[in-house]
């Protein structure tokens, strides 16, 4: 036979008892050639070229599926920009919609794009769309939100995080009766990348093509269960056990992507080589971290095992793709992960130290909720420190926060399926509200004199 | 297109029968085919030659599903390229 019965046994294994999987095809979509006189009109074609364009999106998912013997959890779909598409004559809301209903209409599990990028200035229209955010994103289902207010090139745009700020706490009032659910749909970013297949985030950046395949991978199952056989080993074998294993979850990655873009006549993009957990037992980064000797996350020490985790990840990744893009590396959201869960409940893991996390892994404070009471400053203020590790350390960052409306500490928030539960997280009550009314622009960093 | 066959399972009379039996009703042809039985676990792969399937991967896979399912294995059909990918540098 062409494998050994071991290398056989291993793929079906890492597929059936460890939760490997690809979490999304997610086909990005140029919404350039939309752009009429009237809102109605760009509506009606951003409908169609979706529809027309990632018809066959969720079939060919489901027929790769079959053909690999391996789970394909979502298929998404990305877009320019809407701010960009809109803004000769703002129909932001009803582009908004006409996107909700073509992924209703195909049958794709989300779409992302409903995004901004005022890193450095605002238009007018680029205002006029931040307006939007609560109406567009409370009004949909599928549609995913995403704001770019900071990059290491052009500083942190005060005013624009003071905005997000407020639209979030606006957007959870407005989602109140579904656990503030419009909340998980909008992420703020630093640094935010053209080709993410992952959500919130998603969007089709403007230096991409017309239709790109972006497929993100999964594993934490694996990596854990990979790890098991290596207790007590020095922590470079560790890294080298990761990179292995990540070399072969990518390869699958590439894999699906290829045969994904040659089925649906599209580019083929990237390969997001990201450790995405979700809340079944077995499929937790956190639990990774503990099988490299924490008691649980959080402890001290969790920064360091992070940051070896998410090294070993891009090493193998890289030499398992010929094109890696999009955030990779390990994901730690909150609601998402039964171990970060556990952590929280159990008082081991606060927002000061996943902020530390973020400063050394892939994105950032990802699905945390907070007391329904925050201030919208103080929201605005969380945003900012993570765009200041973002800005300073020239990598992604993101916040994606939801305030719990009606809810305190000890509480949680049930979204169910992938999203999860989330525990209310404590935030310090000391206000940041002059800093963040200052507004302006914060400036780029220096990138000499590193110390 | 050639795929890799794996059925794991507690050891019973006939599975390979049983499985072979379903293959050659939709025209797959066994090329190779290993087996071991470890500690009363049965672990049986087979090489799958589909050029002649009469039916497509998916149905395939849904039928080794429910036979799995009856005789109490997991079986599971995957084309050959996922080990490639995975197992080839």
């Amino acid at each position: 036979m062409l494998f050994s019965k071991n290398e056989i046994l291993e793929t079906v294994k890492m597929i059936e008892n460890q939760n490997l999987d690809v979490r999304t095809i997610t086909m990005a979509l140029s919404l350039f050639d939309c752009i009429d006189s009237s809102a109605e009109k760009t509506a009606q074609k951003v409908y169609d070229k979706v529809t027309r364009r990632a018809e066959r999106l969720v079939k060919v998912g489901e027929e790769i599926s079959a053909k690999y013997g391996v789970p394909i959890v979502n298929k998404r779909i990305s877009v320019t920009p809407v701010s960009l598409i809109g803004a000769s004559n703002g129909g932001f809301v009803q582009i908004a919609q006409a996107l909700d209903r073509a992924a209703k209409a195909i049958g794709v599990d989300f779409i992302g794009g409903y995004t901004a990028l005022v890193q450095k200035g605002m238009t007018a229209y680029e205002r006029d769309f931040l307006e939007t955010i609560p109406e567009a994103i409370a009004s949909t289902d599928k549609l995913c939100c995403s704001v770019n207010v900071a990059s290491t090139k052009a500083g942190i745009n005060l005013e624009a995080v003071r905005i997000v700020g407020e639209k979030i706490v606006e957007l959870a009032h407005l989602t109140k009766d579904a656990g503030n659910f419009g909340c998980a749909k909008v992420v703020a970013f630093a640094n935010a990348v053209e080709d993410n297949p992952f959500m919130a985030g998603a969007f089709n950046g403007t230096g991409e093509g017309d239709a790109v395949i972006n497929v993100g991978v999964s594993g934490p199952g694996v990596v854990k269960s990979a790890l098991e056989a290596y207790r007590g080993a020095p922590i470079d074998e560790l890294a080298e056990v990761i990179k292995k294993t990540a070399f072969k979850i990518t390869r699958l990655g590439q894999l699906v992507a290829k045969e994904a873009a040659a089925a649906l006549n599209a580019e083929f993009g990237i390969v997001d080589l990201s450790l995405a957990p979700t809340p079944a037992v077995g499929d937790s980064v956190a639990h990774i971290l503990e099988e490299m000797g924490l008691e649980q996350v959080g402890a001290v020490g969790t920064t360091a095992c992070l940051a070896i985790l998410n090294d070993a990840v891009k090493k193998g990744g890289v030499m398992a793709s010929g094109s890696v893009g999009g955030l990779s590396g390990a994901f730690i959201p909150v609601s998402e992960d039964a171990g970060m869960i556990d952590a929280v409940r159990k008082g081991s893991l606060c927002i000061e130290k996943l902020e530390a996390m973020t400063a050394v892994c892939s994105v950032g404070l990802d699905m945390i909720a907070v007391p329904g009471d925050t201030p919208a400053s103080t929201i605005a203020a969380l945003i900012a420190d993570e765009c200041a590790i973002g800005v300073v350390n020239n990598k992604t960052t993101a916040v994606r926060v939801i305030p719990a409306i009606g809810k305190s500490v000890g509480d949680e928030i049930n979204f169910g399926g992938l999203w999860g539960t989330a525990p209310v997280m404590r935030i310090s009550p000391l206000s940041a509200a002059k800093f963040i009314e200052r507004g302006g622009r914060v400036p780029a960093p220096i990138h000499s004199n590193k110390n | 297109m050639r795929a890799i066959v794996t059925v794991i399972g507690k050891d019973s009379v006939g599975i390979i029968a049983r499985v072979a039996d379903c293959l050659s009703e939709h025209g797959v042809n066994v090329e190779d085919i290993s087996q071991t039985v470890l500690q009363d676990y049965f672990v049986m792969i087979m090489l799958a030659d589909l050029k002649k399937a009469t039916c497509s991967v998916k149905e395939l896979s849904d039928k080794l599903d429910t036979l799995g399912k009856k005789i109490g294995v997991q079986a599971k059909i995957q084309h050959e390229d996922i080990f490639n990918a995975m197992h080839r540098i």
